[in-house]
């Protein structure tokens, strides 16, 4: 069943603060088994003009994914979540995500398609800091596969 | 955020340094704490198949943030990426067994920009196989 078009464009409240921690950048790091020490060291990250440790560019999309279910389990949007798969990923940054952030994500439906019996929704995550600053967007596109193959 | 790469020392055609990086089903139990993704289909076979997969496969965002670490091993800097995008064309299909899989990664840089800005152009390949498509970073070399 094709997704009504008149939720492109919706945005959805902000998300709640979620605080970037050492650990959970560290944990992130270890599990994707990148050693760059500007993960884990103070020291290495301040060499580089950074306050505190950065995150690896991927690290964001746990947050705005999450933020993305709002749109993902929207009743009145009806898509199928069982069937929905990750077609595309992109992120721009205005500057890398650090430990002590507190971010918060805005996330708006940007397109609705229909492309042989699969339901695609790109939706935009817009990640503000605690100051209002704009540190990355995140823009998802979910496909949910026609109900026959899956 | 400097990058330990001056612009003036790269043209289009470019090679960045070519990686691979191994993936176990270890890996991806690891990758499904820290990101906070249990879907089923990377870690439990029985339900991968049910789906009508071949078997277990990779999360998308973890080859997608093994692809980068060529780019920011070779920045020094990951602070530098300015952009990052890709399309997830075919999934890393992880036996169980020691080895795993392997994703192969290329990348060379594809156009200068302005504001000492490149676009570097990424490949993964995965048992012969493209397993990102229109995989492009934009970074701000030094």
């Amino acid at each position: 069943m094709a997704l009504d078009q008149s939720f492109v464009g919706r945005t959805y409240p902000p998300t709640p603060p979620y605080e970037v921690g050492r650990e959970k950048i560290r944990e992130f790091a270890e599990a994707v088994g990148d050693t760059n020490p500007v993960y884990v060291d103070p020291e290495a990250a301040k060499a580089f003009g950074h306050s505190d440790v950065i995150a690896p560019p991927t690290f964001v999309f746990s947050i705005t994914f999450k933020a993305a279910g709002q749109v993902v389990r929207d009743p009145q949007l009806g898509l199928d979540y069982s069937r929905v798969v990750h077609g595309d990923q992109k992120f721009a940054y205005a500057r890398p995500v650090r430990a002590g952030d507190r971010l918060t994500v805005t996330s708006t439906i940007e397109a609705i398609k229909s492309l042989a019996g699969n339901d695609i929704v790109d939706v935009r995550g817009e990640v503000h800091d605690e100051s209002g600053e704009h540190v990355v967007t995140a823009w998802t596109k979910l496909v949910a596969r026609a109900a026959e193959e899956a | 955020m400097t990058a330990k790469v001056a612009y003036e020392s790269v043209e289009v055609g470019t090679e960045l340094p070519a990686q691979s990086f191994p993936v176990t089903r270890a890996t991806l139990v690891q990758y499904a704490g820290a990101s906070g993704d249990f879907n089923p289909i990377h870690w439990n076979e029985k339900f991968a198949r049910e789906v009508g997969l071949p078997d277990v496969i990779a999360h998308g965002m973890f080859t997608m943030a093994e692809a980068i670490r060529v780019v920011t091993d070779w920045l020094g800097d990951p602070g530098a990426v300015v952009e990052y995008g890709v399309r997830f064309t075919k999934p890393v299909i992880v036996p169980n067994d020691d080895d795993g899989a392997l994703i192969e990664v290329s990348a060379k840089v594809a156009a200068l920009l302005d504001d000492k800005q490149v676009r570097v152009d990424l490949t993964a390949m995965s048992e012969g196989k493209k397993v990102l498509g229109m995989s492009r970073a934009v970074v701000r070399l030094g």
